[in-house]
């Protein structure tokens, strides 16, 4: 049954990312994802020592805050001073990705969280934080639940913003043309990448949010160009990540997000040296 | 302040070794960082750091010994691995080369974690500090880090000075460094090992995560202030070597405080600084530089008013309302009255009751003003053969820029016309 609670959540977190992570990618955003998702860590923080607990509400508010403040940052920079993009981003999230350590340390009394769990989360105790309703009715874990409830929030934003989505992502002075807001699209993107790097915080951690959010979709993007086959085949590329993940940490016993980051780059490192083989024996017939 | 008389006298040799460890790696990742820099490879940084934590549980896996020096080696492979397989996948794939960064990083670090959580699970007891690759162990440098690291920052110096011209060169042009005959290859290699180098010895003091910020956030600040190569790497070398000092310092008189985040806090705010503060490039003396534009603009087109109402018949000598001046140009109000009370401080308005005169002075600037604009409709229309009322609103914008050189020159290839495209005298000043 364990297991089961650990795959079933590793994968809910992964077709989140999956499926944010395939509009980054197409918008040349990748790096920025992974910005945010070392960014929210102050935010999560100070969101703990104002609420003094780990209220998932008020976490998700201070990511998402830091998450958005993240970007306007990034942009300040890249576009007022002129600092070139890549740079713009290493200075912004490393900054407040240090502030968050800082933060964690001066509060490290009343800040239940370590910076260890920051890195790589613990999704092995999924399964010990159970949701027991007041009827004393045991529900299952809590985090399958936050996680249901995060990827039905994302499927429910794609399937509405599908068009708006699309049209900014692949012809953003076209959707200008069409009076669609590409800035409203920009930052609901970001936001919707927020949140789903703080649910999937405290399972897999800072930087495994990142290889889910850019792999699978990176993987899906070397076969297919069409976004709908896209999505989907990222969705399945995450699952079977998840799944791998889980069974080659109990064999070496070592970490599941670890496993979990490992299988998805083997999954890439197979379809990408499938693709080159093909490619020469086309060239050579 | 005991304790910072404690910190600063080194009489305990542990706070010595700390220090000049942490300023050695903050200057030594500082100089190769304004190489990635300028490359436009800022984020290739990150990779690396991130893909040294699997090469470092490699090295003790097969070794079993922590001795910086196998770790370092260790770290090198790996490091080396991620860069060539970026390259890889960026010239293979359609991938862009962010993507293939964030691949490289994130699978490259989960490898790492799982191959650390697995050695610290064997329940191997010698495993024990591996972690503090993560964030650093900058607290806890000891006399030999500091020999290895002092060696390998001399090795990287060393290379950067013997190859400065050519890596100047392929940072800046890499086609034309080609084209004369350099042996870019070996210069890319030769500068990508420098970068895996100072990389896999910078994370000791700060951290894989925060390892990206040691390398490019001080070239990122140091460019604020120099166009110089030389300089940059000068003033990118002080902040990396301040920040160092300052970190240690920190986690010194505060024990519980991590000396890798506060290096990094250190940077960050130099180099925000430098962002927002530097002289010419920074933000506030950009915003200072629209500001005044603005503001000529604004009190010239005011001044431009009363040429026009003055031309319309009344005479240049007639007191002007805010009202008749609202009625010949579209203008706020609010904007109108600013820009009357600067004229009013250069002198070139003066205020009788509600009403405003031009003065003497203030007359000359109109003429100016209303000369450039009629000149540049006179080239637009007889140079670039445009239609009389297609010429007007270039000259709006360009009549504020145009300067005394560009005026004579005007001036002559006209042959000092005397009216513009609209029958309008041009007036010059007696």
């Amino acid at each position: 049954m364990e297991a089961f609670w650990i795959i079933l959540v590793g994968s809910l977190i992964a077709v989140s990312c999956a499926l944010l992570g395939s509009y980054l990618i197409l918008r040349k955003m990748a790096m920025v994802g992974d910005a945010i998702s070392h960014a929210v860590l102050p935010g999560i923080v100070i969101a703990y020592l104002l609420s003094g607990s780990r209220e998932t509400l008020p976490m998700l508010i201070g990511a998402a805050a830091l998450g958005v403040l993240t970007t306007v940052i990034i942009e300040l920079f890249h576009k007022k001073s002129n600092l070139q993009m890549d740079a713009s981003i290493g200075i912004t999230f490393t900054w407040l990705f240090a502030i968050g350590i800082i933060l964690i340390s001066l509060f490290a009394g009343q800040v239940d969280l370590d910076q260890d769990c920051v890195l790589y989360g613990e999704i092995a105790y999924v399964p010990l934080d159970l949701w027991i309703t007041d009827s004393g009715y045991n529900m299952g874990p809590r985090t399958v639940w936050i996680a249901s409830g995060l990827l039905l929030l994302l499927l429910l934003f794609i399937w509405k913003g599908y068009r708006g989505l699309f049209i900014t992502t692949f012809n953003e002075e076209f959707a200008k043309a069409l009076g669609i807001g590409v800035a409203f699209w920009h930052y609901a993107l970001m936001g919707a990448v927020s949140l789903t790097t703080v649910i999937s915080f405290e399972s897999v951690g800072a930087i495994l949010v990142v290889a889910l959010l850019i792999v699978p979709p990176a993987t899906a993007y070397l076969i297919t160009t069409d976004l709908k086959k896209m999505l989907l085949l990222s969705s399945i590329f995450g699952i079977l990540s998840a799944i791998g993940g889980y069974y080659l940490a109990v064999l070496i016993n070592g970490s599941i997000a670890g496993a979990i980051a490992s299988v998805a780059g083997l999954l890439f490192l197979s379809v990408w040296v499938t693709g080159l083989v093909k490619n020469r024996a086309f060239k050579l017939n | 302040m005991n304790s910072t008389f404690q910190f600063l006298s080194f009489s305990d040799p542990n706070v010595l070794f700390v220090v000049l460890g942490t300023m050695i790696l903050g200057a030594s990742a500082a100089i190769v960082g304004c190489f990635s820099f300028l490359r436009k490879r800022a984020l290739v940084g990150d990779a690396i750091a991130h893909s040294i934590l699997p090469g470092v549980c490699l090295a003790f896996m097969l070794t079993g010994s922590k001795n910086p020096l196998y770790l370092i080696i260790g770290a090198f492979i790996t490091g080396w691995l991620s860069l060539l397989l970026i390259d890889g996948i960026t010239r293979t794939t359609k991938l862009k080369s962010d993507t293939a960064i964030g691949i490289i990083l994130s699978v490259f670090f989960g490898v790492g974690i799982l191959l650390l959580t697995s050695i610290q699970h064997s329940g191997n007891a010698s495993q024990a500090g591996l972690d503090k690759f993560l964030f650093g162990k900058a607290a806890s440098l000891t006399k030999d880090d500091v020999y290895v690291f002092g060696t390998i920052a001399l090795i990287l110096i060393a290379v950067v000075i013997l190859f400065y011209k050519e890596f100047k060169l392929i940072s800046f042009n890499p086609d034309y460094a080609k084209v004369i005959g350099l042996p870019v290859r070996f210069l890319e290699f030769m500068l990508a090992t420098i970068t895996v180098l100072a990389v896999a010895v910078g994370i000791q003091a700060v951290g894989v995560v925060l390892m990206a910020a040691l390398l490019i956030t001080p070239a990122s600040g140091a460019r604020f202030w120099t166009d110089k190569l030389s300089v940059m790497i000068l003033i990118a070398t002080a902040f990396g070597a301040i920040s160092g000092f300052l970190g240690s310092y920190i986690s010194y008189i505060a024990p519980a405080m991590p000396t890798g985040p506060w290096i990094v806090m250190c940077l960050s705010v130099l180099t925000i600084g430098s962002i927002w503060f530097a002289p010419k490039t920074g933000m506030l003396a950009k915003y200072k530089v629209q500001k005044d534009n603005q503001r000529k603009i604004l009190i010239e087109n005011v001044l431009k008013l009363f040429y026009h109402l003055g031309e319309r018949g009344s005479g240049f000598n007639n007191e002007r309302s805010v009202k008749d001046l609202l009625a010949t140009r579209d203008l706020r109000t609010k904007e109108l009255k600013r820009g009357l009370r600067l004229l009013k401080k250069e002198n070139w308005l003066r205020k009788k009751g509600n009403n405003w005169l031009i003065t003497q002075s203030g007359l000359n600037e109109a003429k100016r003003i209303i000369k450039l604009h009629r000149l540049w409709e006179m080239y637009l229309n007889q140079r670039l053969k445009l239609q009389p009322d297609h010429v007007h609103n270039d000259a709006e914008a360009i009549e504020h820029i145009i300067t005394p050189e560009l005026e004579r020159q005007l001036e002559k290839e006209l042959n000092y016309p005397t009216k513009d495209p609209h029958e309008s005298i041009i007036p010059y000043a007696e």
